[in-house]
């Protein structure tokens, strides 16, 4: 039984080992490059690790380029987005999935219709919206977008749903309010559900790239997709350059996944559930 | 009592939905709304300093879209990517889960992670890294294929080539998303079914026909339509690797959008495009669903 | 309530970030936006500035060329242009459509070291819109023809020739000299400037009808398009784009390409990659032209200083204006950048009087013509590069392509056509 089932055993690991190994370089080229100095990334046969590893890159990335801002300014966006998204969302999604308020099952189905609409619809009115209140070129126009999520309030009610009715029915007996039942019993049930909505709005919200191109002017005040975007028009040449760019850019957001994991994924499975 | 105790959930319930409603609202359907309404006219940068200068346009931004040939070869482009990349995409996410839930695999739970990674790194670097990757002369991929024996291919410099070259970099980044709920999908796969399939004599090949596959038919569906949406929207790889060249090979429509829009100010005309991407992803989400559903 | 005091901080970080500036900065602080290599240059001139300015603090920003033009569009749009920016002279026009920039004549007559007269009248044209010029002209561009002098000389020719045919005889000599495989002319397919240069000289206006339609299927503008074509039909040009080449410095060097249409950034390239030993070999001459050297027009391009109108500190701006007008800035821009200097008191200086390439690229600028100078050139241009790259890999045949080309155009200036009419109309019931 045992050699009967080595071969096909082999043959599934050497594959699965292929496809990581496949799917990984980019992204290890991409470290080694950071490190390689210039003309190194740049010839032929090109390289897969540096001859004399250099911090160079990174160096100039911090003293020329600013870079540091750049790190300030995704992270103050993504946290923001993050906090908002959080209270709002939980709050709503709560509401959906357990308070019986009037008109509460039509006004979901209409949130849910809306998520067929692509975001780049409004995109220029929103601008326009912005700039009439004087939110263009700040960061607290780049945060806006993701301050209420449909997808987020979905993946929150869903999640609510299972709260036991007579959790809450006992504290209502007892004579909580509202708020006080949402504070002190549901939030610290649906506590997986929101760090996996915090990683979530996070992760988008470090990574968005068109929105903060739109709205943003100043280059002090871009976030690291910008920032990188804007800075590859320019030092094409420099290919060790960019790749610390974005090595720096994607290094956050992959900690946070790999520290995050199972909320993460939960998530995402959790998305495939229909309602 | 019952009354009142109902009214303060009324009551409680809308104070706790108001805030998202009002950001939604605000942020998101007026927008919309005002989106179609501009669709209407020719606002655009002269308007923005004298308003008196708009006009009221008609359906007359949706017939020059209509007949501007960028726009069907931006619209042909998209297809390209949605019909080439998204099968390609799903096909490789359904072979990974598969692999990554096989019964012998030894830490599933490293691949799993592995396959992930590309989805969270952030788009604009990985399309750096992937243009660095596609260089003709420099890159790693034409270095591998010349040691197979290929000619170096021209990626992003070739009309022919670049839009391909765009689909796998998106395959890559993409598939371990639907790989997640693929294997959420085929975890809950109960056992038995496998087990009658196998007391009737079916092997390996025949359980997947026949067991597998129809049990994955309503995620084969949400995977299938989630993913067409978003290649609908391709957008960030074209900005930054080829701009929508080369020859406008990979102008996407809604790279044509911003085009127009932030580029060129034509803002009526850049929402008239928005909404017809937007007709155009809902008759795909019911075509879609259509022809799937059938299948059972 | 801590829950509150998150969300107060939460909401109140981004916003108090927006609005933060250097605290407790007694100075004027001004925001000067420039491009390119210019951008990263000047920042050494604004040191000096701030030395002899203390009160006035200069905050630079550069904007890759690739960007810049959408950059600013956008902050008009959102309000947050910079007090004083660079401007390609070619968007003057649009800026001054949108009302976005000042107009300078009052501050121009009470600035006695920016005299109109002191510069090349081309260029000055360029920044002048209906009588009232919005820009100082900070440096000057145009196209003139780099060459290989020995090749040249070798097939017979002690000069370049200054006609259309000649021109094309003395490339197929010089193919010939060069050798199998070699070319006479390097014309990327994506850079469209020397199409419009030759339209100019051909005597296309371009744009007709007050600028409110296309003349790409003019005669004029189809004769200036067979020339180009044929260059590439008879082989004498290869026909890829400008990154095909990874080292074009390198194959003028070989041989491979003999002569290439550049500006003055590339005389100090070329002395740079060159190798000295071939450093006498190359030279520059002024664009032949289809009926002699008299009508080899080149383009009237260059970045001029402009002021934005939404700026609080308009004097302090003007004075870094002026800064970078005097006759000694300009001077040390262009030894700094190679830009030649937009001041033509400036060229009296011996360090340019004496380099025979700058002497080409005075003589060039004395016969330039300005692009059409309406909001919408930009988009025009580029729907002219799409073109272009199509007619020359043999996508399209040019008479089909210039008609799309004109209808494009047509298209893209409707409402500037409407906007005209209605002037014409409202002036028409105003008599």
């Amino acid at each position: 039984m045992k050699r009967k089932a080595l071969l096909p055993t082999l043959t599934l690991h050497a594959v699965l080992v292929l496809g990581a190994l496949v799917t990984l370089t980019p992204l290890m080229w991409m470290v080694s490059a950071s490190f390689m100095s210039p003309g190194e990334s740049n010839s032929f046969p090109p390289r897969l690790l540096p001859q004399v590893p250099t911090l160079q890159n990174y160096v100039d990335l911090f003293t020329r380029l600013n870079l540091a801002r750049y790190l300030l300014n995704s992270t103050l966006v993504a946290v923001s987005a993050t906090l908002i998204s959080l209270i709002i969302n939980s709050m709503a999604g709560y509401a959906f999935a357990k308070l019986r308020f009037a008109g509460r099952e039509r006004v979901f189905h209409i949130l849910l219709a809306a998520l067929v609409i692509p975001g780049q619809v409004g995109m220029l009115p929103l601008f326009l919206l912005l700039k009439s209140m004087g939110l263009v070129n700040t960061m607290a126009g780049v945060v806006v977008p993701f301050m209420a999520g449909i997808f987020g309030i979905f993946m929150v009610r869903q999640y609510a749903m299972s709260i036991p009715d007579d959790l809450l029915d006992a504290a209502r007996v007892d004579g909580a309010g509202e708020y006080r039942i949402l504070w002190n019993i549901v939030i610290p049930v649906i506590q997986p559900i929101l760090v996996t909505l915090a990683v979530f709005t996070f992760l988008s919200a470090w990574n968005d790239f068109m929105w903060p191109l739109i709205v943003l002017s100043d280059d002090a005040k871009y976030t690291l997709p910008v920032a990188l975007a804007s800075l590859s028009g320019e030092h094409v040449q420099d290919t060790g350059l960019m790749m610390a760019g974005s090595v720096l850019t994607v290094l956050p957001v992959v900690v946070l996944f790999i520290v995050l994991q199972r909320a993460y994924i939960r998530g995402v499975m959790m998305g495939s559930v229909k309602g | 009592m019952r009354g009142v105790a109902e009214a303060r959930q009324n009551r409680a319930g809308w104070a706790f939905v108001a805030p998202a409603l009002a950001l939604i609202g605000l942020f998101f359907f007026m927008p919309v709304l005002a989106g179609l309404f501009l669709s209407f006219t020719d606002f655009d940068i002269y308007a923005i300093g004298r308003p008196d200068t708009a006009r009221f346009m008609g359906l007359e931004n949706y017939r020059q879209v209509l007949s501007n040939p960028l726009f069907w070869q931006a619209l042909g482009n998209t297809f390209l990517f949605v019909i080439l990349g998204g099968p390609l995409s799903v096909l490789t996410s359904l072979v990974a889960a598969l692999l990554v839930s096989a019964k012998r695999v030894r830490y599933p739970g490293l691949f799993r992670s592995i396959f992930f990674m590309p989805v969270v790194t952030t788009l604009v670097a990985v399309a750096i890294v992937w243009r660095y990757l596609y260089h003709p002369q420099y890159g790693l991929l034409n270095w591998a294929l010349g040691a197979v024996g290929i000619h170096p291919v021209d990626w992003l410099g070739d009309p022919h080539w670049a839009m391909f070259a765009i689909i796998l970099m998106a395959v890559w980044k993409n598939f371990g998303y639907n790989m997640l709920i693929f294997i959420a999908g085929l975890q809950s796969i109960p056992e038995d079914l496998y087990e009658a399939a196998h007391l009737d004599g079916a092997g390996g090949w025949a359980q997947f026909r026949h067991v597998t596959l129809p049990s994955l038919a309503p995620t084969f569906l949400f995977v299938g339509v989630m993913t067409m949406l978003g290649n609908f929207q391709l957008f960030a790889e074209p900005y930054v690797m080829t701009q929508g060249g080369p020859l406008k090979a990979t102008t996407t429509v809604v790279l044509l959008m911003y085009e127009e829009g932030f580029r060129w100010w034509r803002m009526g005309m850049a929402a008239a495009l928005a909404f017809v991407l937007f007709v155009i992803m809902f008759l795909g989400t019911l075509i879609q669903m259509r022809l799937q559903g059938e299948r059972r | 309530m801590r829950r509150g005091c998150r969300l107060v901080l939460a909401l109140a970080l981004p916003l108090a970030l927006a609005g933060c500036r250097g605290a407790g900065d007694a100075r004027t602080t001004i925001r000067f936006w420039a491009m390119g290599r210019e951008g990263e240059v000047v920042q050494e001139l604004v040191r000096d500035f701030e030395r002899e300015n203390p009160a006035i603090h200069v905050v630079v920003q550069q904007i890759p060329w690739g960007a810049a033009h959408e950059k600013l569009l956008t902050a008009h749009v959102g309000r947050s242009t910079p007090d004083v920016a660079q401007l390609g002279n070619t968007w003057i026009a649009e800026f001054t459509a949108l009302r976005a920039i000042e107009p300078l004549d009052r501050r121009i007559a009470a600035t006695p070291t920016i005299r109109p007269d002191d510069y090349f009248k081309g260029i000055w044209d360029t920044n002048v819109m209906e009588g009232v010029a919005y820009g100082i002209p900070w440096y000057v561009d145009t196209r003139v023809l780099f060459y290989r002098r020995d090749l040249l000389a070798r097939a017979g020719y002690d000069s370049m020739p200054g006609s259309w045919d000649e021109w094309r005889r003395a490339m197929e000599a010089v193919q010939r000299v060069a050798g199998k495989d070699r070319f006479a002319i390097f014309l990327p397919t994506n850079e469209y400037t020397p199409w419009i240069v030759f339209g100019m000289q051909a005597g296309s206006p371009l744009l007709k009808d007050g600028d409110t339609r296309g003349a790409f299927s003019g005669p004029a503008y189809r004769r200036a398009a067979a020339f180009y074509l044929d260059l590439f039909e008879r082989g004498l040009a290869p026909a890829v784009q400008g990154s095909s080449i990874a080292n074009r410095y390198q194959e003028f060097e070989r041989g491979t390409i003999n002569m290439y249409i550049s500006g003055p950034w590339d005389v100090g390239e070329f002395r740079r990659r060159i190798a000295p030993a071939l450093q006498s070999s190359w030279a520059t001459a002024p664009l032949p032209g289809p009926d002699g050297p008299a009508t080899g027009v080149s383009t009237a391009g260059g970045s001029s200083l402009v002021l934005f109108r939404a700026s609080r500190h308009p004097d302090e701006a003007w004075r870094l204006v002026e800064f970078l007008s005097r006759p000694e800035q300009q001077l040390r821009f262009w030894r700094l950048t190679g830009d030649l200097p937009a001041r033509v008191e400036s060229w009296r200086d011996t360090a340019l009087t004496n380099d025979p390439n700058v002497r080409t690229f005075g003589r060039q600028l004395e016969r330039v013509v300005s692009t059409p100078r309406i909001p919408e050139w930009e988009q025009i241009s580029l729907r002219l590069q799409d073109k272009v790259e199509a007619m020359v890999l043999g996508h399209a045949p040019a008479d089909s392509a210039l008609a799309a080309l004109d209808r494009d155009v047509d298209r893209i200036l409707e409402k500037r056509r409407w906007l005209v009419e209605r002037e014409r109309r409202h002036a028409g019931d105003a008599r």
